[in-house]
């Protein structure tokens, strides 16, 4: 049993060869490129995390089927991301979308650079003050440059 | 002994973190939760599998709540399941309706698939009312289906109650399925 | 038999590791001379035994001894023998015994080392890495031996993953771990400092070579799993964010804050608790890295086979560990505070900004990394945190690091002085800005404005590691190790960023199918599909494509793409056909065949790629240049009792 989940896992794991489509899925380059770039960033519901563009599972080919068939259709990008959100929920999209629960997560990259950066903006300022205050605990050592 | 917030801190968020680590071992992060509760079932109509000439749509399913089962014929798991099915069939009067998924694989002929899986229930029993043949795979992405086996519980005016990934186990049936079934004025034992 | 000894051998190991761990901890608590010195052969014998065990195992995997559960379920028959040694480390329970090799092989080396050592410190040192010991003995006797039999045995076995049957990929996983382990000794160090109550900062002068030894280990082991990615997986991308590689990748961001904080320590006594602080977090980082990978919290294809109850394992050998030593922290930080003074725009200040940026953006990715579980537990649905998010959160603690970086190589201790340089600096600058102008423009041929800003920010930080060392070429044999190692890591990420720039900003990617004699055209480079053959293997057998590629009429290249089916089952693999240089990469891999002698295939055109590991391969170099300066090599001629005080009383020169 634990054999056969062993290699269960192993053939999981085991999607190494290619999902490159039949041809290029569009004619017109900047479909192409909108084909593209759309399928870089939805997930495949059934692997272990790759993007469709990347897995050759055949939910992820048919996904991909999918995403070429809505885009001949005229659905935007957002009209064809929330197509796949109606049906397997914001799990399918490497790009979180932008709503309340993920504003801390949207924020934080600001958030964490501005606190680390102000904390640290703190520091030197109580430590330039204590330097200025007391020039000559400065001069007692005598480091240079050298790292 | 004073203890300064920022002393504090790295201890603090490191039990946040456990906490939610804790709760990550218990939870399966692959599992996608089912945005078609409590709404309409996508329509579709296909062929019925075991007949090209019928076809099966939402509309001559409605008026009646149903199991909506996916399968095939190369998944384990439903093999599993499928002792289940037959006592569901056999002991209650809710129509299990089968939704036969992704049989073939690209580039195979889906008629090959057809004839596999008919094959299939020949061999193992044939619990369904009725099964649509989903050759292309469209209609159970519309439904959001992502494995094998899936099974829907869709009211008689076409609102999908529950859906259940993974085999139908007599727990499961009695903890989730049949309270929705009785509520909805079904009978099932 | 065999194996049996193998799994005795780590019964013996734990024993001894508890040994390590009492006689050090108790014995310098109890002053007891007789037990401190205990310590020392308890290490030697635990490597001794684990050596034994591994040994054993890998022995197995040689001996194609099927009957060992572990060996059956990674190997098989025609596995060949390189591989089924790597083997040994490519499943859970092998790589766990790998893990606790390299743990007690990092303590013999700091057993070794460390003769300056007072000896109630290094006792407690060693007796911290003891404890860590013994959690990960306990961990595998109970849950994942490597040794646990197959009754019957099969008589053949599953198969090392195809994936994982490639030269780097053998070497990667040793690697990282050594660098994830070798953290364990900065923790024991600071462990032991603050079991202490240690004013001084004697510990931040040998703790820095020990913490450059890891980070350079770790530098390398991501990096090879990145070149990996690239040239096996067949999709041309070298990093995906995913969870596992995001857990390697934190300890590194917060290796590189402790390895400037080090520097600050030592140097001037100061930010002691917050060194501390980072000592603890890098290797807690290594260890939540660990359980990540086997408890199966997140999704990825990295994870071993998961299992809950091992999840539970490590969890709580975690808050053991990590919350041992945050409680620790809490209880001592507060005395090691220190009033030193230093000037607005001195190295002291450009190295807190340093530090600040690196632990936001090591923040940063664990909180996406773990976003989708926080949601979860809250029940807030499921979501996915992907490349589109990590791609432009991390740019946004980076670009300003690089910057900052720039101008900081130049600040002195304690004061501001970097009048005299700025001037020149702003010329660099304009001159990167010129150069990257340049580049985008008329190399190129396309305006793309993160391509220009990366391209400046790398030129300009090039530039700015260069004026050193050429400022003073005369006397470079005076310069100490330290000093080239800095620039020549500097230098490094200089290249990365000037590499992903350019990779990212002007690839080219195109899925075309192809019949024989057929072309496609990249970037002025012609692609002639020259049809396939069929090919075999030792353990496998491909269809090999051939791919002419030419340049204005001239050839460049031919390469092979093959898709190769293994004999042990499983999806067929790709290997690209790649050809490298310096200022880009022509990548090819074949897709399917379409029948009529047309095939599939997916073409690239990667600028600049290789600058991104030739500039990991730099830092790396770096540090161990840095690691060999000779004050860390010095044996202190006074007694290790004198040394107190700030560093102006370090008397190692």
């Amino acid at each position: 049993m634990a054999l056969a989940r062993a290699l269960l896992l192993a053939l999981l794991v085991s999607t190494a060869a290619l999902a490159i489509d039949e041809k290029p899925a569009f004619d017109d380059p900047a479909m192409q490129a909108r084909y593209e770039s759309l399928t870089r960033e939805l997930r495949c519901t059934v692997c272990q995390n790759q993007t469709i563009a990347d897995s050759n599972a055949s939910l992820a080919r048919d996904l991909r089927r999918e995403v070429r068939r809505l885009m001949a259709e005229g659905n935007t990008d957002q009209e064809i991301r929330d197509f796949l959100t109606d049906r397997y929920t914001d799990f399918v999209l490497y790009n979180p979308p932008v709503k309340p629960r993920t504003y801390l997560l949207w924020a934080a990259p600001g958030l964490l650079v501005i606190i680390g950066l102000g904390a640290a903006l703190m520091v030197v300022l109580r430590r330039a003050k204590a330097a200025k205050d007391n020039p000559a605990a400065l001069d007692a050592d005598n480091e240079t440059g050298s790292p | 002994m004073k203890v300064r917030l920022g002393v504090l801190l790295p201890l603090g968020l490191f039990v946040v973190l456990v906490g939610f680590l804790f709760f990550g071992l218990f939870n399966d992060p692959r599992e996608i939760p089912s945005p078609l509760i409590g709404k309409p079932a996508p329509t579709f109509t296909l062929e019925e599998l075991r007949d090209p000439q019928q076809l099966i749509s939402t509309e001559n399913l409605a008026g009646q709540m149903y199991l909506l089962n996916v399968w095939n014929s190369s998944c384990v798991t439903c093999r599993q399941e499928h002792p289940m099915l037959m006592q569901i069939a056999r002991s209650s009067n809710l129509p299990i309706i089968g939704l036969n998924w992704k049989e073939s694989d690209y580039p195979e002929d889906p008629e090959i698939g057809r004839t596999r899986a008919i094959s299939w229930l020949s061999r193992f029993g044939d619990p369904y009312t009725k099964i649509a043949f989903d050759k292309e795979g469209s209609v159970g992405i519309n439904f959001g289906v992502y494995g094998t086996p899936e099974t829907f519980l869709v009211s008689g005016d076409g609102v999908i109650l529950a859906k259940h990934v993974g085999a139908i186990t007599p727990d499961v049936w009695r903890d989730k399925f049949m309270p929705l079934i009785s509520q909805g004025g079904g009978s099932a034992s | 038999m065999i194996p049996e000894l193998g799994h005795f051998a780590l019964i013996l190991a734990l024993l001894l590791a508890a040994a390590q761990a009492i006689f050090g901890l108790v014995g310098a608590s109890r002053g007891n001379v007789a037990w401190m010195r205990a310590a020392q052969p308890a290490v030697t014998g635990q490597w001794v035994f684990l050596s034994l065990s591994f040994g054993v195992l890998v022995w197995s995997f040689i001996q194609f001894d099927f009957s060992v559960r572990y060996v059956a379920t990674t190997s098989n028959s025609l596995l060949p023998l390189f591989y089924r040694i790597a083997a040994a480390w490519g499943g859970h329970e092998g790589s766990l015994l790998l893990w606790g090799l390299m743990l007690a092989t990092w303590s013999v080396a700091v057993a070794a080392f460390s003769r300056s050592m007072p000896l109630p410190y290094k006792s407690r040192v060693l007796g911290v890495l003891g404890l860590v010991s013994v959690g990960f003995l306990t961990f595998m006797l109970f849950t994942s031996s490597p040794f646990e039999r197959l009754v019957p045995a099969v008589p053949d076995g599953n198969d090392l993953n195809p994936l994982l049957q490639d030269v780097a990929l053998a070497i990667h996983p040793p690697m990282l771990y050594l660098g994830y382990v070798g953290f364990s000794v900065a923790f024991a160090f600071a462990c032991a400092t603050l079991i202490e109550g240690r004013l001084d900062v004697a510990w931040a002068r040998w703790a820095r070579p020990w913490t450059l030894a890891a980070w350079l280990c770790l530098t390398i082991g991501i990096t090879l799993g990145s070149w990996w990615a690239y040239y096996e997986l067949g999709w041309g991308g070298y990093w995906f964010w995913d969870p596992v590689e995001n857990a390697s990748f934190m300890p590194w961001l917060m290796g590189t804050a402790l390895i400037h904080s080090l520097a600050v320590t030592e140097k001037r006594g100061l930010f002691k608790s917050w060194t501390l602080l980072l000592a603890v977090g890098c290797f807690s980082l290594s260890l939540l890295g660990t359980f990540l990978v086997r408890s199966g919290v997140l999704v990825s294809v990295h994870a071993f086979a998961t299992d809950p109850a091992r999840g539970l394992f490590i969890l709580a050998f975690l808050v053991a560990v990590i919350g041992g030593a945050l409680a620790l922290y809490t209880w001592r930080a507060p005395a090691l505070k220190s009033e030193a003074g230093f000037e607005l725009a001195s190295r002291e200040a450009f190295l807190l900004f340093n530090n600040a940026l690196l632990v936001a953006a090591t923040g940063l990715i664990l909180l996406g990394t773990l976003y989708p579980l926080v949601m979860d537990a809250m029940e807030l649905g499921k979501i996915s945190v992907g490349p589109p998010y990590f791609g432009k959160a991390f740019l946004i603690p980076m670009v300003p690091l690089v910057l900052l970086m720039a101008v900081g190589m130049h600040a002195i201790w304690k004061r501001s002085r970097l009048g005299p340089v700025m001037n020149l600096l702003w010329i660099l600058l304009g001159a990167a800005v010129a150069l990257a102008l340049f580049v985008t423009l008329v190399v190129y041929e396309e305006f793309h404005f993160m391509g220009l800003v990366g391209f400046t920010v790398g030129f300009w930080l090039l530039g700015s590691a260069m004026v050193e060392p050429i400022k003073r070429f005369g006397g470079w044999r005076t310069l100490p190790a330290g000093f080239w190692g800095m620039t020549t890591a500097h230098v490094g990420v200089a290249l990365f960023a000037i590499g992903v720039t350019g990779v990212e900003s002007y690839r080219i990617e195109k899925d075309i199918s192809l019949g024989i004699g057929e072309t496609t055209v990249l970037e002025g480079y012609e692609f002639r599909f020259e049809g396939t053959k069929n090919v075999q293997g030792p353990n496998y057998r491909a269809i090999e494509g051939t791919v002419l590629i030419t340049r204005d009429g001239k050839q460049v290249t031919t390469l092979h793409p093959q898709k190769r089916f293994y004999a042990s089952g499983g999806n067929p693999m790709t290997e690209a056909g790649i050809h490298g240089r310096l200022r880009r990469d022509l990548f090819v891999a074949l897709g399917e065949d379409l029948g009529a002698g047309k095939w599939s295939m997916r073409v690239q055109y990667k600028p600049l790629i290789r600058l991104i590991w030739l500039g990991a391969l730099f830092m790396a170099f770096g540090a161990a240049v840095s690691a060999m300066d000779r004050r860390y090599r010095a044996r202190s001629k006074v007694s290790a009792a004198v040394m107190t005080g700030h560093a102006a009383g370090e008397a190692a020169r």
